[in-house]
């Protein structure tokens, strides 16, 4: 262990103390409009900052820093505390960036990697179909070569963000003789091509984030995949590790947990403070550690990438263990505020614009999103664990 | 900038947990729990030739001067192994607090033999974790009156009291007005105890003025019987794993039947978070961190409801041998209650993280 959280930290937060006091207010409000120009503004001044595409080289439109778990910490911590908007992090971001810089060519990132960075390009990610969802290698999309054009037919679904992306990564299957898992490819759409209709799917929420996407004869560049025919497979689970990383992560938990700290502060009870119950208060802070325990946890994960030295489990249990402490986190603000907790959208005295009931809801959906907390469980007992896998039913 | 285990670290943790192999297996656990008068010296020394008593004591005085990420690491070895040692105290909390409060004269009359494993030290600080019946001890005179429950490290040569104000106070064990009263717990692989005090004469440790000297062993001391529970825990977890890995039902072994391998996902998933936040509790400690206080509650708090969910789960995946003594699987799930209440339940040191925050 070496945390020395020596004087270049200290004088490293006083930076982004610094930074957040002098440009904050200019930061949009959460959440904010992924078009709007404030966001972009900001989004680019985070970039220019290094508070956003951090460790992405220079050449690709990052910041170039040396990866430090430290400097990463300090950020996510600074951010809540000042409840300032982070940066986007949307699938673009947060999934094919990496892959790129993985698996893509230097064409491929020189392409995508600085405007997606920028906010400029907005991606969705087409994975599900309505009989692929936990199975997800039963997909059935098609894609098939013809002269110098992959032309794709298939629906996707649950797409998220389609209806305002520029561009979707897909999962399609291209070798129809292989065996499902290696018959899959990454392909690169973008979503103004002819043949693409998207038709958005309400959530409980109210909103229509996320989409059906009907592709017919849909013809796009052979240079659109990334990696090798057959490889979709291997290269979407080596980037479902980031969307896992993303989507259960405590530094973003810890933002909303500091924003009930306020709550609790302000709503009163026949008078009293809700922090002053002591019942209250021990839901709040068992939340809390909780929280502590995912945020250690998250710091052994980044370092044993840095380090080599890989924590496997632990970085298993991220999107269980994360997306059930958020949906928890917004589902106290909810049972603290009493009946208010119940008013949504539009109601007079509604709190925080109805975040709470919205990501709440929004939380139960990332639960299930991206690999189900019961897929997750599978996942750590047979790899985590070596336990044995499920007798297969049917051939597949 | 590393989040991890040195080399040396984990070197540590290997030997002890090859000597402890073969000097504390649960058979001899059994012959502790089942004779009062078993000092359990053969593991005691067994340990002590790899320096497991002075681990955190300065070398100046016999020790090896290492931190309590160190000690916690040790603490999850022998909670892995049940064993029936005295540690937390006699190793860790005493010898620092000694350290940080007491005389040159104090340290030198007691570290060196701390540190050899020649005396062991126990800590009678309980009341300050929530005093229970009429506990309590006043200094007046010279001497101290009253009454400490739930010591440490019980079966000690000489004791750290606390009193009423927070100050340290050394008590040898033979000290004339001095009582010692086993209590006997659900947990057997250590012992338990009160001590009753009619006028014995104490000195204080001089420090000991400062109630953040009590303050910070008591934070040691959580994290220790943290560390104590992960061992245990993972235990009892691997345990599980393992036994579903070959008992078989309905033609098949049980690990493959999803409602067995959930439990067991369940478990790894609350259990490995903690490991990484027990490194982090010990390390700030180490490095005086200004969260330490409140990061050294909660690590003891969460890994309670984690220990104590591991223990009921792993249990249950054993079926009905989990519940017999032949399994002795019990041994481990009473460690883990015993450290949950000890030097503050969860609700109590949540309600500790609670006030250092200004939320309370
Ligand atoms: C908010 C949200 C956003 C999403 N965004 C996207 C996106 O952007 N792109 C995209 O491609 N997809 C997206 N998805 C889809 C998501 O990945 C799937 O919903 C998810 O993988 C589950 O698939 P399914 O809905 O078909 O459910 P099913 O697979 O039919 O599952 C139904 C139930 O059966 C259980 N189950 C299934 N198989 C097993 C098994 N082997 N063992 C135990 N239990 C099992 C599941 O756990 C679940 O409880 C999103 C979903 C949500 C909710």
């Amino acid at each position: 262990m070496d945390l020395s959280f020596g004087s270049r930290y200290a004088t490293f937060r006083e930076s982004v103390r610094s930074f957040l006091a002098l440009h904050g207010a200019s930061a949009p409000a959460v959440p904010p409009d992924l078009r709007a120009l404030p966001t972009l503004r900001w989004q680019q001044r985070l970039l220019e900052h290094g508070y956003a595409g951090r460790a992405i080289p220079t050449r690709y439109g990052g910041y170039g820093a040396t990866p430090d778990i430290l400097e990463t910490r300090i950020i996510a911590e600074e951010f809540a505390e000042a409840q300032v908007f982070p940066g986007l992090s949307g699938q673009g971001i947060m999934m094919l960036v990496p892959t790129l810089i993985e698996f893509g060519t230097e064409a491929q990132r020189e392409q995508f990697i600085a405007p997606t960075l920028r906010g400029d390009l907005i991606w969705c990610q087409g994975y599900s179909e309505p009989n692929a969802g936990s199975d997800l290698a039963s997909l059935t999309t098609r894609a098939v070569l013809v002269g110098d054009e992959w032309v794709i037919n298939g629906q996707k679904i649950w797409t998220s963000t389609a209806h305002l992306a520029d561009w979707m990564f897909c999962l399609v299957r291209t070798e129809l003789t292989s065996p499902k898992h290696l018959g899959i490819s990454f392909l690169l759409l973008e979503m103004s091509t002819p043949g693409i209709e998207v038709r958005p799917l309400v959530t409980m929420t109210g909103d229509a984030s996320f989409n059906e996407v009907f592709l017919t004869d849909v013809r796009i560049p052979a240079t659109q995949i990334v990696g090798g025919r057959g490889e979709g497979w291997k290269i979407a689970n080596a980037l479902l590790s980031h969307e896992r990383g993303m989507l259960g992560n405590p530094n973003v938990t810890l933002q909303r947990f500091n924003a009930l700290v306020d709550l609790f502060r302000q709503e009163t009870i026949d008078g009293r403070r809700l922090i002053d119950d002591p019942v209250w208060r021990e839901r709040l802070l068992k939340l809390q550690g909780r929280m502590l325990a995912l945020r250690c946890n998250d710091l052994r994960v980044l370092s044993g990438r840095l380090n080599d030295r890989s924590a496997p489990l632990a970085a298993m249990l991220v999107k269980l263990e994360g997306t059930e402490l958020r949906h928890e986190v917004e589902g106290l603000a909810i049972d603290a505020l009493g009946e208010l907790g119940v008013l949504y959208r539009g109601s007079p005295l509604l709190r925080d614009q109805g975040l709470w009931q919205q990501h709440h809801m929004y939380f139960l959906g990332l639960i299930i999103g991206g690999g189900t907390s019961q897929i997750q469980k599978n996942i750590i007992a047979e790899r985590g664990l070596g336990m044995p896998r499920e007798p297969k039913l049917a051939a597949g | 900038m590393d989040f991890g285990l040195s080399d040396d670290q984990t070197l540590l943790q290997t030997s002890l947990s090859r000597v402890l192999n073969v000097a504390a297996p649960l058979a001899r656990v059994r012959r502790f729990a089942e004779d009062e008068t078993d000092k359990a010296s053969d593991v005691w020394d067994a340990l002590a030739s790899l320096g497991l008593p002075g681990l955190v004591i300065a070398p100046a005085r016999g020790g090896m001067g290492l931190g309590l990420l160190d000690a916690a690491l040790a603490a999850e070895c022998l909670g892995r192994h049940v064993a029936p040692i005295p540690f937390a105290a006699t190793s860790v909390m005493v010898p620092l607090a000694l350290q940080d409060a007491g005389t040159t004269a104090q340290c030198a009359r007691w570290l060196p033999s701390l540190a050899e494993g020649a005396c062991t030290a126990g800590l009678a600080v309980s009341e300050h974790t929530g005093a229970k019946e009429d506990a309590g001890v006043r200094y007046i005179d010279g001497r101290l009156c009253g009454r400490a429950l739930f010591v440490l490290d019980f079966a000690a040569d000489v004791f750290l009291v606390a009193d009423e104000s927070a100050r340290l106070y050394l008590v040898e064990r033979d000290a004339a007005g001095l009582e010692a009263r086993s209590l006997v717990s659900i947990d057997r692989s250590r012992r338990l105890g009160e001590l009753l005090f009619r006028a014995v004469p104490a000195v204080c440790l001089p420090g000991s003025e400062n109630p953040l000297v009590l303050q910070r062993t008591l934070d040691r001391g959580r994290v220790l019987l943290a560390a104590d529970t992960l061992g245990a825990a993972q235990h009892m977890l691997d345990a599980a794993v393992s036994y579903a890995g070959t008992r078989q039902q309905f033609g098949r072994v049980i690990g493959s039947f999803q409602a067995v391998k959930h439990l067991c996902a369940e478990m790894a998933a609350a259990l490995e978070p903690c490991r990484a936040l027990l490194w982090y509790a010990a390390h700030s400690l180490d490095l005086e961190a200004t969260d330490a206080h409140i990061t050294a509650c909660h690590t003891k708090a969460h890994m309670a409801e984690v220990g104590k969910f591991v223990a009921k789960t792993a249990t249950e995946v054993h079926g009905g041998v989990g519940f017999t003594d032949l399994l002795g699987l019990h041994y481990w799930f009473k460690r883990i209650g015993l450290n949950r209440q000890w030097l503050g339940s969860p609700e109590r040191l949540r309600h500790e993280a609670a006030r250092a925050q200004g939320y309370a």
